[in-house]
């Protein structure tokens, strides 16, 4: 994946989620339906898609084993929630996640700041970095289950991999792109390297920052995914799998639905971040 | 040391002291053997086409360019105000003005500095919110604040519309009347010059050419100065 894509990625998130900005730049239709309506009609096609399936699974036109009813998939959810295996797998993809998620952020910020604010340490370490960003991270899979077997070691591995490029990228991308006029402004007013760093730096490329967050968590949360699936016993990814051996097609439904439920909560959970981070900024904030 | 003679009734406390100052890039000399001397409380304006070397001279001074020959002496760090106003988007105004400020009040000084630019009541605004003549007195209110002796001005008001110029005349004319620090403004607006300065370089080939005293009749300074800039003939309009 090349360096304009990474950044990219912010764009890429906002377009695939329509959000009330992207109805009202749309152009005036012929006939005033208004905020709410176009709302509504964009709700419309999921909606009818949703019954559609329920009524073909009910007529039994779709085998059970193909793709069983919506409703059979939310009692399913209840099902497995109030006996308690749901909650205990889906807190293990968690905690996986969550662990990986900062292992790997920690090292790519890290990185990230030091190539940023030294050409020494560029020179020493961007090339190599790049190198192995190369790689697409998920076929290093068979050696990181030789190397650590596929236990919890490999799965965090995994999420940390994946996490560490996206944040590295664009944290040192941010502070390539402070202005050097404010840094100069700082040596004017006579702010020591901390200070510079503290007052200046950082928040100079937090935007940049964040935008590697949002787009670490879709990686890390893609890195979960394929490594439950290859050997796990447990986590979403297991219930899946298991799941596969008795052609329980509910539970698998059910379990592809948690993964982009979660993967909605983590941009949303990150969105906020950026609108109380960046409320100076015109672009997240929209503070007065 | 030949220092440039100095207004004898200040001559005890100098904002600044340059002797023999020598800047060159690779071979092309820009200041050669430039003397000066800036009381505080005076405010002096330097004159002079692009590429004469009057930016060089400003950081320099500020102390943001490396000199290779000569001394400055300064008792203080100088504070800048520059053609762009420089506030950082992600603070608030006050968090701008008090930037780098050491003091146990930072908040009371910076609103007080506010204040005396006209936006005591805009503490917690963001920078995006204020238009460029704003912008460039909070700018001020940060340069202030700090106390400086010496406040170097690089052609702050540039790039401001001619009515809100005249209104930034009048602020820095006062703000510099009660804090009195020794003032140079770098500008190419001669009359920019003649409405604030108390003296007026003129600055060609990396060495003050000319220097000024403005007291008496402005019309004729500025016929001798734009002469002097090589704006027009050099004869004098009556006045």
């Amino acid at each position: 994946m090349s360096n304009l894509e990474q950044t990219a990625s912010s764009v890429a998130f906002d377009a695939a989620q329509p959000s009330d900005n992207a109805v009202s730049r749309a152009p005036k239709v012929p006939f005033e339906i208004g905020r709410r309506g176009l709302l509504l009609l964009s709700w419309l096609a999921p909606v009818v898609l949703l019954i559609v399936w329920e009524l073909l699974a009910q007529a039994g036109w779709l085998s059970p084993q193909v793709l069983p009813a919506p409703s059979k998939v939310l009692r399913t959810a209840f099902k497995l929630a109030a006996s308690g295996s749901l909650l205990n797998d889906l807190g293990i993809s968690l905690l996986r996640a969550i662990g990986g998620f900062t292992i790997g952020a920690s090292i790519g910020f890290a990185l990230g700041i030091l190539v940023g604010f030294s050409r020494i340490a560029e020179a020493a370490i961007d090339r190599s970095v790049q190198m192995i960003r190369a790689i697409p991270f998920l076929s290093l899979l068979p050696l990181v289950i030789v190397w650590l077997g596929v236990g919890e070691a490999e799965k965090i591995f995994l999420v940390a991999l994946g996490v560490t490029f996206p944040i590295y990228i664009n944290t040192t991308l941010g502070i390539r792109q402070i202005d050097p006029k404010l840094i100069e402004l700082g040596r004017v007013q006579g702010l020591g390297t901390l200070d510079l760093i503290r007052r200046i730096v950082l928040p100079g490329a937090l935007p940049s920052i964040l935008t590697g967050v949002r787009y670490a968590l879709a990686t890390a949360w893609l890195a979960l995914v394929v490594a439950e699936t290859i050997g796990a016993q447990s986590g979403i990814g297991f219930l899946a799998m298991d799941a596969r051996e008795f052609l329980r097609t509910d539970v698998i439904v059910l379990t592809i639905v948690i993964y982009a439920l979660i993967g909605v909560a983590a941009d949303a959970i990150a969105r906020t971040f950026e609108r109380r981070l960046l409320a100076w900024h015109p672009n997240y904030g929209g503070a007065r | 040391m030949t220092l440039h003679v100095a207004p004898s009734s200040t001559a005890a406390s100098p904002a600044v002291v340059v002797t023999h100052l020598y800047r060159a890039y690779g071979s092309r000399v820009v200041i050669e053997n430039l003397n000066l001397r800036i009381e505080r409380g005076e405010f002096v304006a330097l004159l002079g086409e692009s590429g004469c070397g009057k930016t060089t001279l400003l950081r320099a001074l500020a102390g943001l360019d490396p000199i290779d020959g000569g001394r400055i002496a300064a008792p203080r760090r100088p504070a800048v105000v520059f053609q762009e106003h420089r506030l950082l988007p992600w603070d608030t105004l006050w968090r701008n003005v008090a930037l780098g400020l050491q003091a146990a009040d930072v908040r009371e000084r910076a609103a007080a500095a506010l204040a005396e630019v006209g936006l005591g009541d805009r503490l917690d605004d963001w920078p995006r919110n204020l238009s460029g003549g704003q912008a460039q007195r909070v700018a001020l209110a940060r340069a202030l604040v700090q106390e400086p002796e010496l406040l170097l001005l690089d052609e702050p008001f540039a790039a401001l519309d001619a009515l809100t110029r005249i209104r930034m005349h009048h602020l820095v004319r006062e703000l510099v009347a009660t804090h009195r620090p020794g003032v140079l403004l770098v500008t190419h607006d001669v009359d920019e010059a003649i409405a604030l300065a108390d003296r007026i370089l003129v600055m060609r080939d990396g060495r003050i050419a000319f220097e000024h005293r403005t007291s008496g009749a402005r019309s004729i300074a500025r016929a001798e100065l734009l002469a002097e800039l090589g704006v027009v003939a050099s004869h004098p309009i009556p006045a």
